[in-house]
């Protein structure tokens, strides 16, 4: 299914929630955060849709806002679909899909480690990549690393 | 919490077969394993950070280091990713010469696993069949990349070398050496009673929860699913040959049991030479790099693709701002999922059994902790 | 022997010894004797296992040390045993310590009651086969305190499944043993030979007494390899799932006591299978024609380490052949068809011998007498 059938549907839908469309290499479209536990159930059990596969969470920080992003996948139809909400950056949240995929548990958590998105809801929201005490988020733009970690020099000489 | 005839064990991050730094907290019961607690991280070396003060080509080296036992399949990942981006088109001398070079790849490690599979279940001659094996592909990839293991070999736009001289005619004499290769691992270890009642029935991963764990590859065509990126989504001119997507049987026990997992990948092995084969013998005259210009300057825009590597669907998210260094890069490893779902698998198992369904799973932890 | 000795303290003016110091005196000799030949066996075989290994997976194996590497036990001895002794803190001291002794210990004394040749051998028990099974079964004891003592999961493990293993196949290889016990009807081994050395060539074997015996010396091999936690068995090892079970956190020389153990423990098993089925130091067809008694003590005792060695090599190839079982599939095999297996064959072979009189197959048609 092509991406602009996807966005008129999920439009008659959800209506004002659904934002624009942009058509990529995978059409991808901004929704309103708070519909995104009603959309996923809808994207992966409506019959037209079956988007079973989650293939990753990320996000990106765009400096003023966070925007994070849910690629899916179906197997059937052999379609791509990326979601991406805004998220205010001093306190980014979001709801868990990962009752809906269970692959998204550990991308939740990941970005959670990367991003401090928290994802409200998820049965064990901790750090996976990095050590349990590290402080800050690594892959926001303004992200400095620690000079010293458990007494590493971390400081970067010539 | 823990009562009193239970031990929780900590197995790895340093343990034989934890293939590399995996780190599985065992909560057991004598032999039993009750809950399981896969841990990550251990390798984690921020690539996705580095990756945002790099520019484009600069990138790929790095990708090595993501799956290093399938190096290439990384590099090409990687730089078919920023092609898209940019709207390359790679001559076709180059993209059969990439499905070589990952088809290779992809044999050596597969045998990989064939032999870490053997070691895992007390066998340990067919670790140094397989790398009797993998050593003349080591070879062959020396030969045309100058590298054994971590290849460098792609570049956005093509590949780095044309094909030596002689090197064509190489390699058609290992694919022949190499087939009845397989009859020997299977008369040596697939088919030995002990091994198949080993993993028969153990470690069943049902079709809809590795679709919902996300699992990918080998791993999910273990359970009955016929899907093959390279098949059903083709990419890289693999549209032109001519090759079979095994899918698991049962003839272990159950669909989609540990031995499932394991004959795929020795069947798979069979239908790479296939396509190395059919590569070789239609192998196009002509350039082995797209016009690219010098300073990469990829235009505003992002794309996510996925490619079928040696572990299952690893692919790279990227967003470009214009400039020479990416916004983001999201690496997608497919061992992150097949990882998360040994989570599931691993209830109510032998330790042994453990052992036994963590290396089919044939994890790389380079490439989940990225 | 003893006379001897009494010759050699009359000679240095020392006047007739006591009967205790005397037997005292004998026994040292023989357990020095046995004990160097022992370590040179160890030696050799880690050296023969080693060669074994690199045949069958396609590689050299030692060729370093020595022509053809075959002083590249004595390095590595050297290197066992100037390496660090550790003893980590949370490991119970005596235990951990006492620990190898007992494994090597118990996989050592039973050569004691093994008949090398018709003269050489170091005690004639007419309890012999009782004596080695007990001996054997002490080894379990060490490995329990060895796993137990290190303090670590891993190394629990290990030793929690050596003794359900070991204890479990003990009663396989028992059994199995009565079989040709029942044939012989003597638990003397020396005596075992004795019956097997009859008529022709190696047709007197009791492997060839009658089928049962047959099937019971596979039971007894099969089993037997278990006991010593060999591959496909070597579950309480288990470097794979376990890092290295009862021994993981040992190091140095006893480290080497257990590896030490398992080669005794094989070669007890093989010596055991040997006099009890393959004839012993049973010479062949040219058993009649040498007269010498020293001649034939060299012979003989060559004939029956070499057919020990057979047996040590089938273990080895084996080992580099075969997966590692699972546990349940280990306790299935010994419960489930090893044991019944063996009763059956004991219950036949005796029914044999009442209904044949205690002749052999190849006695009945006449083949030997």
């Amino acid at each position: 299914m092509s991406g602009e059938e996807i966005h008129r549907i999920l439009k008659e839908k959800f209506g004002e929630k659904i934002g624009e469309l942009k058509d990529g290499a995978q059409p991808s479209i901004e929704i309103d955060k708070e519909i995104i536990r009603e959309l996923a159930k809808f994207l992966k059990e409506d019959s037209r849709f079956l988007f079973d596969h989650l293939v990753y969470i990320t996000a990106t920080d765009e400096r003023t806002k966070i925007k994070v992003i849910w690629c899916l996948f179906s197997y059937t139809y052999k379609h791509y679909l990326v979601l991406k909400a805004d998220l205010d950056r001093s306190n980014p949240e979001v709801d868990t899909v990962s009752d809906i995929w269970a692959t998204a548990e550990w991308h939740e958590r990941e970005t959670y480690d990367f991003f401090g998105i928290n994802f409200k809801g998820h049965p064990d929201l901790r750090r996976i990549l990095l050590p349990d005490d590290w402080e800050g988020y690594p892959l926001r733009k303004d992200y400095t690393p620690p000079d010293f970690y458990h007494g590493i020099d971390n400081r970067y000489k010539r | 919490m823990i009562r009193s005839q239970e031990m929780l064990i900590n197995m790895g991050p340093q343990h034989p077969s934890t293939h590399g730094v995996l780190r599985l907290i065992l909560r057991t019961d004598g032999e039993f394993v009750y809950d399981v607690e896969p841990c990550i991280g251990y390798l984690h070396r921020s690539l996705e950070k580095i990756a945002e003060n790099l520019t484009y080509p600069q990138f790929i080296p790095i990708t090595d280091r993501l799956d290093y036992l399938a190096a290439i399949n990384c590099n090409f990942v990687y730089c078919h990713t920023v092609e898209r981006l940019m709207g390359i088109e790679v001559p076709l001398r180059a993209q059969y010469i990439r499905v070589i070079a990952c088809e290779l790849n992809r044999i050596a490690s597969h045998l990989i696993m064939f032999g870490t599979m053997g070691m895992d279940m007390g066998a340990f001659t067919p670790f140094l069949y397989a790398i009797r094996e993998r050593e003349r592909i080591n070879d062959l990839l020396e030969e045309l990349t100058g590298a054994r293991l971590t290849y460098n070999y792609i570049r956005i736009g093509g590949v780095a070398h044309d094909l030596p001289d002689g090197w064509k005619e190489k390699c058609l004499e290992f694919i022949n050496y190499f087939r009845p290769k397989i009859k020997e691992y299977n008369d040596l270890l697939s088919y030995n009673v002990i091994f198949m009642k080993r993993l028969g029935g153990v470690g069943v991963l049902t079709k809809e929860d590795a679709i919902n764990y996300g699992v990918t590859g080998p791993n999910l065509r273990a359970t009955g699913f016929k899907w093959d990126l390279r098949k059903n989504m083709p990419y890289s001119s693999y549209d032109k040959f001519d090759f079979e997507v095994p899918v698991g049987t049962g003839e272990g026990g159950k669909l989609g049991d540990a031995f499932d997992r394991y004959m795929l990948r020795i069947k798979e092995m069979m239908e790479s030479t296939k396509i190395i084969e059919q590569a070789l013998l239609s192998l196009p005259e002509g350039e082995i790099m797209a016009k690219v210009p010098r300073v990469l300057k990829v235009k505003e825009g992002e794309v996510y693709f996925g490619a079928e590597n040696p572990r299952g669907e690893t692919g790279f998210y990227i967003k470009s701002n214009g400039g020479t260094k990416p916004e983001r890069v999201k690496i997608r490893g497919a061992s992150f999922s097949n990882i998360h779902a040994l989570k599931k698998v691993l209830q109510g198992v032998l330790i042994q059994d453990l052992v036994a369904i963590v290396g089919s799973f044939d994890i790389i932890l380079p490439e989940s902790d990225r | 022997m003893e006379r001897l000795i009494v010759k050699a303290f009359v000679k240095l003016g020392l006047g007739s010894p006591p009967e205790w110091a005397v037997l005292l005196i004998v026994g040292l000799i023989a357990g020095i004797i046995l004990l160097l030949f022992i370590l040179l066996y160890e030696g050799l075989g880690t050296y023969i296992e080693r060669k074994v290994a690199g045949d069958i997976q396609v590689r050299y194996g030692p060729n370093r040390v020595g022509p053809y590497g075959i002083l590249q036990f004595v390095a590595d001895g050297l290197k066992l045993f100037f390496k660090e002794d550790i003893i980590h803190s949370q490991a119970d001291r005596l235990l951990f310590r006492v620990a190898p002794y007992i494994v090597f210990t118990g996989s050592f004394v039973g050569l004691a009651a093994i008949p090398f040749s018709a003269e050489w051998y170091a005690g004639r028990l007419n309890v012999g086969v009782l004596f080695i099974l007990a001996t054997t079964s002490l080894v379990v004891a060490g490995l329990a305190m060895a796993g137990w003592a290190q303090a670590n999961k891993w190394g629990l493990l290990g030793g929690m499944r050596s003794v359900a293993q070991i204890v479990s196949y003990e009663v396989a290889v028992g059994i199995a043993l009565l079989v040709p016990v029942v044939h012989i009807g003597s638990l003397d081994l020396q005596s075992a030979v004795l019956y097997q050395k009859k008529g022709w060539g190696i047709l007197g074997w009791n492997i060839f007494h009658d089928p049962f015996t047959l099937i019971a010396f596979f039971i007894y091999f099969t089993a037997a390899i278990a006991e010593c936690n060999r591959t496909p068995f070597d579950l309480p090892e288990g470097e794979s799932e376990l890092v290295a079970g009862y021994f993981t956190e040992y190091t140095g020389f006893r480290f080497a006591f257990f590896f030490m153990a398992e080669y005794g423990d094989m070669f007890v098993v093989s010596a055991l299978a040997t006099c009890l089925f393959l004839g012993g130091w049973h010479i062949p067809f040219i058993e009649g024609l040498i007269k010498l008694p020293i001649l034939h003590n060299i012979l003989g005792s060559m004939v029956f380490i070499a057919k020990v060695m057979v047996l040590i090599l089938i273990m080895m190839w084996m080992r580099w052949t075969f997966p590692r079982l699972r546990i349940d599939q280990l306790m299935a095999l010994n419960w489930k068809r090893l044991i019944p297996a063996g009763l059956l064959m004991l219950l036949l072979a005796s029914l044999w011998d009442l209904i044949f009189d205690g002749k052999g197959f190849f006695e009945l048609i006449g083949i030997i007498k």
